[in-house]
C-alpha cells in the first residue's frame, strides 16, 4: 500500500548554519570556561601558596625538659605548613589554610573512665598543672618523612596521677575534637571521625609520653593540633592524637582510627621500626624535612633506651 | 572558529600551554616554594600531570566526534608525547632524587611494591608509543597495525589510575576522579565500537591522513 503524505520537514525547518555553529561554540565555550575557572583556582593556589595559619602566643616560664635531642630542629615554617590533619584536608598544605579559623577557646579535656577522680580540665588548668618543659623530639611519620620539633608540655603521667587510675585501667583512649561545621573536609578524609587513638597503660605512663600544649616557645598553631595534643615520639606520628577533648582510662584495648581504616597496614602499636615495612613501602629509611638524601630510620625512632623494655618478648612483626 | 583549529599558531600556543606545569615547578623552585618536602611535591606534581595529559589525549577522539571537529587530531600526538614527557620527569624524579640512582633498590621496589609495579608497567608501555609516534613509523607500520599498537595507551591510563589509587592512604577522591574520567573515555570507545562497526573511518587512517596533509602543506 502506498501512503501519500507531505514530508513533515522541509527546507525552512533546517537549522540555520549560524545557530548550529553557535551551539557548538557554546559547548566549547562552556568547556573552556569550566577549565579556566578550575585552572585559575589551582594556579592562584600554586602561586600564592597556603595561608599563614593562626598566630601562636608565647608561653612563659618554660624550662628545659629531659630526653631532648641536639639534632637540628626543623624550621617552624615547615612544621606549620606540612601537616597531616585530615579534619582540615588531606593535602599537606591544606591544614595551615583551613584551620585558620578553628575556635579553640573555651576548651576543656575530660579525663574519665577507670579512675577514682574523673574530672574536666579547662585549658587554663592544663597550662598550670605542672612546670612546662621544652622537649626536642624526633617525630617520624608512617609515610616516611620526619621532623625535629621543640615541643612544650609535660609527661602525661603527671595529669594521670591527679585522677588516680584504678587497677582496672589497662589502656588509655584518646579522642580528638570533631565538629563537621568547623571541619567540613572531614567527611571526605576517608577515615572515621572523631579521630581516636590509644596506648597501653605502661606506654601512656612512660615519661617520654608528652601531653603537649606548645612548640617553638609558644602555644600550638591550630594546624599542629591546638590547643592540646599527644606526642608519643617512638611511635609513628598518627599515634599522637591532636586537639584532645577526651582521655579515657579503659580495661580493654581501645579502637584506633587508622587501624579501623586499614588494620592490615596500621597496627595498634605502630612503633617506629625500620625492620617492619609498611605493606606498600619500606620503613628502613626516612626523609628528614630539609635534607636531600634519606637517612636510616632508628629502632623506636632512637628512643630504644627508654622504651625497648616495654616490648620484651613481644614479636614486633606480629604486633606492628 | 575553524581557523583557530587549523592555524599553525594554535599548535604553538598549545605546546607552550603544555609546558606551563613544568614552568610552574621551575618558578616555585627558584622562589624556594616547593613545600617542606620538595621531592615529594615534584613527584606528585609530575605524576598528576602525566595522568591529566593521558586523560586529555584520550579525550581527543571522542571530542572530535561529538563536537564534529576532526581538526583536533592535529593535537593528539603532541598531547600524548607530553603525557610521556611528564611521565619521564615523574620517573626520573623517583630514580634520581628519591632513590638517588640506586638501581638495585629501585628494581627491588618495582618487584615488591605493587603500586610501583603497576606504575612502572604503565610507563614502560608508553615508550614504544613515543618512539613510533612519527610519520615515518606510521607509514612503516601501516595505519591499522600502528593503531593497534597505540591502543596500549588505554592500559597506560588504567595502570596510572591504579598506581595512584594504591598509593594514597585513605582519601581516594582524586584517584577516583581520574578513574571516572578514564572510565568514561574508554566506555565511549567501547560504545562507538559496538554501534559504529564498519562505518567509521579508523583513527589510524585519520592520523595517516593528517600526516599526509601536514606533509603536503
Amino acid at each position: 500500500m502506498l501512503v501519500k503524505r507531505a514530508p513533515d520537514l522541509n527546507y525552512k525547518d533546517v537549522t540555520p548554519k549560524g545557530a548550529y555553529a553557535n551551539r557548538r561554540n557554546f559547548l566549547l565555550g562552556l568547556l573552556a570556561t569550566t577549565g579556566a575557572v578550575a585552572g585559575w583556582k589551582k594556579f592562584s593556589y600554586l602561586v600564592s601558596g597556603p595561608g599563614t595559619g593562626s598566630v601562636p602566643v608565647k608561653l612563659n616560664g618554660v624550662v628545659k625538659g629531659p630526653y631532648s635531642t641536639d639534632e637540628k630542629q626543623t624550621s617552624f615554617n615547615d612544621v606549620t605548613h606540612y601537616n597531616n590533619y585530615y579534619e582540615f584536608g588531606t593535602d599537606k598544605g591544606e591544614p595551615a589554610e583551613n584551620a585558620k579559623n578553628f575556635v579553640t577557646t573555651p576548651w576543656s579535656v575530660s579525663v574519665e573512665g577507670e579512675v577514682k577522680k574523673p574530672r574536666k580540665f579547662t585549658m587554663d588548668e592544663i597550662l598550670k598543672l605542672a612546670p612546662l618543659e621544652e622537649r626536642i623530639y624526633r617525630h617520624r611519620c608512617v609515610e616516611g618523612w620526619s621532623i625535629v620539633v621543640p615541643w612544650i608540655g609535660y609527661s602525661l603521667s603527671t595529669l594521670a596521677k591527679l585522677v588516680e587510675p584504678t587497677s582496672k585501667a589497662q589502656f588509655v583512649a584518646f579522642e580528638s575534637f570533631y565538629e563537621p561545621k568547623q571541619m567540613p573536609l572531614g567527611v571526605s578524609a576517608g577515615i572515621e571521625l572523631p579521630y581516636v587513638e590509644g596506648l597501653r597503660l605502661d606506654e601512656a605512663m612512660n615519661p617520654l609520653t608528652l601531653l603537649c600544649v606548645g612548640m617553638y616557645g609558644a602555644t600550638l598553631p591550630n594546624q599542629d593540633g591546638a590547643p592540646v595534643r599527644m606526642v608519643v615520639p617512638w611511635k609513628y606520628g598518627f599515634k599522637s592524637a591532636k586537639s584532645l577533648v577526651k582521655i579515657r582510662f579503659v580495661q580493654t584495648q581501645p579502637p584506633t582510627t587508622w587501624n579501623i581504616a586499614n588494620a592490615h597496614e596500621y597496627g595498634f602499636y605502630s612503633n617506629v621500626n625500620p625492620n617492619v615495612d609498611h605493606p606498600r613501602w619500606s620503613q628502613a629509611k626516612e626523609r628528614r624535612i630539609g635534607e636531600f638524601l634519606r637517612r636510616p630510620t632508628l629502632m623506636f625512632n632512637g628512643y630504644a633506651d627508654q622504651v625497648a623494655s616495654l616490648y620484651n618478648g613481644m614479636d614486633l612483626k606480629k604486633y606492628y | 572558529m575553524n581557523s583557530i583549529f587549523t592555524s599553525k599558531w594554535t599548535k604553538v600556543v598549545v605546546f607552550l600551554l603544555c609546558l606551563a606545569p613544568l614552568g610552574m615547578l621551575v618558578l616555585r623552585a627558584v622562589q624556594g616554594r616547593l613545600t617542606a618536602n620538595p621531592i615529594e611535591f615534584i613527584t606528585h606534581t609530575t605524576g598528576d600531570w602525566t595522568l591529566r595529559f593521558l586523560v586529555i589525549t584520550l579525550a581527543i577522539t571522542p571530542l572530535r566526534k561529538i563536537l564534529r571537529l576532526p581538526q583536533l587530531i592535529r593535537f593528539r600526538r603532541m598531547l600524548g608525547l607530553f603525557a610521556f614527557f611528564y611521565a619521564c620527569l615523574h620517573f626520573s624524579t623517583w630514580i634520581g632524587l628519591d632513590k638517588f640512582f640506586d638501581w638495585t633498590e629501585m628494581w627491588k621496589d618495582v618487584q615488591k611494591r605493587r603500586f610501583i609495579t603497576v606504575g612502572f608497567a604503565g610507563f614502560v608501555l608508553m615508550i614504544p608509543l613515543a618512539i613510533t609516534s612519527t610519520a615515518g613509523w606510521i607509514r612503516r607500520m601501516g595505519g591499522r597495525r600502528w593503531q593497534m599498537l597505540h591502543r596500549a595507551i588505554y592500559f597506560s591510563a588504567i595502570a596510572g589510575v591504579i598506581h595512584y589509587y594504591w598509593l594514597v592512604k585513605s582519601d581516594v577522591r582524586k584517584p577516583l576522579q581520574y578513574a571516572a574520567m578514564v572510565g568514561v573515555l574508554l566506555a565511549w570507545r567501547l560504545g562507538s565500537w559496538i554501534y559504529g562497526r564498519g562505518e567509521r573511518v579508523t583513527a589510524g587512517n585519520a592520523a595517516q591522513r593528517e600526516i599526509t596533509t601536514a606533509e603536503s602543506a
